[in-house]
């Protein structure tokens, strides 16, 4: 059990057609059953009232919007360094998914200041740092979809990541410097649960393991999905050869 | 069954809703696209060997 | 590597070569913001520092795609890439040309542009030195933007949101020192950050810029 194994297609496709009914089972199960003990078995919060239902969908996929970007920074690197061809694919099939929960985390944030800040967007470092997060992934998509050479598409956005991960770091720094935020630190303390009382962090937890098990489900069928668009690309390209 | 979200109602649902909307779209998106492949691969792949014999 | 420089140069200057667009954008930039927002100094002045990075930043960007997709097309690249130079020199020469025909005239000549935004007195010599600072950075994260999408056709404007997102950090410093030294606060922060944002581009995007070409032109 390695992941070279799955730089093999093949491999890949076998394991990961077993694979996908259960963990696509258990993502839904987790999901319905987080959001579900979120949203009608947890009391209001006594200043935010019954907004605090939000933190259920707004941290988890702030949480995996950033995740996603991680991972893809490790698919391109072993991309970079092994010639991991369902790795590439991988970071190709993640970004999508990245996109969507970095807007979902935006677009719950927005909707929960409204009435909490009094505003929907505030040019906080933490707002600011993900919608440029969210910059870095358009144009990691849009650099995937102009080039047409698979290889060098995945070579040239491999390089995009790690030099764009760098980039997103340093922004997030500079954007610490450049305001004051209205932003809550860290919602999550690895120590204790002062931070969110206890009635909250179990479904909160049970909806994180929920979008990181539905992240893992979507990136594995559009990485098949790729592989499939690969296998009929070299399909064509052998029939223009033969004919 | 439904809970008394007082005063935020709107606020909670609608935050709901968006992301919903927004998973749900992503979903269907990968779905579609993936049967699309599928598809096209086994046309292709019924071709090849059609080709082959 | 100095024949190479002097090459570009002449190729930027000459007639055709898109010397002075950059400039006369930036000009133009200084002129459209205070006619979309108002006259009144007081306004001008508190946004000026603000404006005139943003007009860099774009006027940068208009030069960039010419940066390699001239050399792409008629294959003087592949000669450069296989010249016994290594590429990353290279890259770092073409960077270091972009610069000298864009930056280094912006960063001149902002301070006219400074006088048509009000801009406090004490922020003059901040400004030029911000920009001296600030620009070369603009360059080296182009010349990077640039490599991933030489082979492209219509690459210029996916190159603008390829490298925008990365000019964030050289133009967060680089407004807040101008600022900071037009009202006479301390500048050392956004200072010493400024450079290192600069140091660290040149030292690496020449190695992954050289890294992007080779995947280019194989």
């Amino acid at each position: 059990m390695s992941i070279w194994e799955y730089a093999n297609p093949k491999k890949f496709m076998q394991t990961s057609a077993w694979v996908l009914p259960w963990i696509t089972g258990l993502a839904v199960a987790t999901l319905l059953a987080g959001l579900f003990w979120g949203f009608f078995l947890t009391p209001d919060d006594y200043k935010q009232g019954s907004t605090v239902k939000i933190i259920y969908l707004h941290v988890p996929s702030a949480m995996m919007g950033i995740g996603a970007w991680f991972m893809m920074l490790a698919a391109s690197l072993i991309w970079l360094i092994r010639r991991h061809h369902v790795s590439a694919l991988a970071a190709k099939a993640a970004a999508p998914v990245g996109t969507t929960f970095t807007l979902i985390g935006l677009v719950t944030g927005a909707i929960w200041g409204e009435p909490m800040w009094g505003t929907w967007w505030a040019w906080d470092p933490r707002l600011t740092s993900f919608l440029i997060l969210f910059l870095f992934y358009l144009g990691y998509m849009a650099l995937w979809g102009a080039i047409e050479d698979a290889d060098t598409a995945a070579d040239l956005t491999s390089v995009l990541c790690l030099v764009g991960s760098v980039f997103a770091f340093l922004s997030r720094y500079a954007v610490y410097f450049w305001t004051q935020g209205l932003h809550q630190a860290q919602s999550l303390g690895v120590v204790g649960g002062d931070r969110v009382s206890n009635v909250y962090a179990a479904p909160l937890l049970l909806c994180i393991a929920g979008f990181i098990l539905l992240f893992v489900t979507l990136v594995l069928l559009r990485t098949r999905t790729e592989i499939r668009a690969r296998r009929i690309s070299a399909l064509l390209a052998r029939e223009r050869r033969a004919a | 069954m439904m809970p008394d979200l007082g005063r935020y109602a709107t606020t909670v649902l609608s935050a709901y809703a968006a992301s919903v909307i927004l998973i749900l779209g992503l979903v269907a998106l990968t779905l579609w696209q993936g049967a699309r492949m599928k598809r096209r691969l086994a046309e292709i792949e019924a071709r090849a060997k059609g080709l082959a014999e | 590597m100095i024949a190479l420089l002097l090459r570009d140069l002449r190729l930027a200057t000459r007639a055709g070569g898109g010397f002075g667009l950059g400039l006369a954008f930036f000009l133009m930039v200084a002129v459209l913001v205070p006619l979309g927002v108002g006259p009144e100094a007081a306004t001008l002045s508190r946004i000026a520092p603000g404006i005139l990075w943003v007009g860099a930043l774009l006027a940068c960007l208009l030069s960039l795609d010419r940066l390699f997709a001239l050399d792409f097309e008629d294959g003087s690249l592949d000669l450069l890439a296989t010249a016994p130079i290594p590429l990353e020199g290279m890259v770092a020469v073409k960077g270091l040309a972009h610069w000298l025909v864009t930056g280094l005239p912006l960063t001149a000549i902002s301070p006219v542009l400074g006088l048509l935004m009000h801009l406090a007195p004490a922020g003059y010599p901040w400004l030029v030195l911000a920009l001296a600072l600030g620009t070369p950075a603009l360059s080296m994260i182009g010349a990077f933007g640039a490599a991933l999408t030489v082979g492209l056709k219509r690459g210029g404007l996916l190159m603008s949101l390829l490298v925008l997102p990365m000019y964030v950090p050289t133009l967060i410093f680089g407004a807040d020192l101008v600022t900071r030294g037009a009202q006479g606060q301390a500048t050392t922060t956004p200072l010493l950050f400024l450079a290192a944002v600069t140091l660290g581009s040149a030292a690496v995007l020449p190695f992954a810029a050289a890294q992007a070409l080779r995947m280019n032109l194989r």
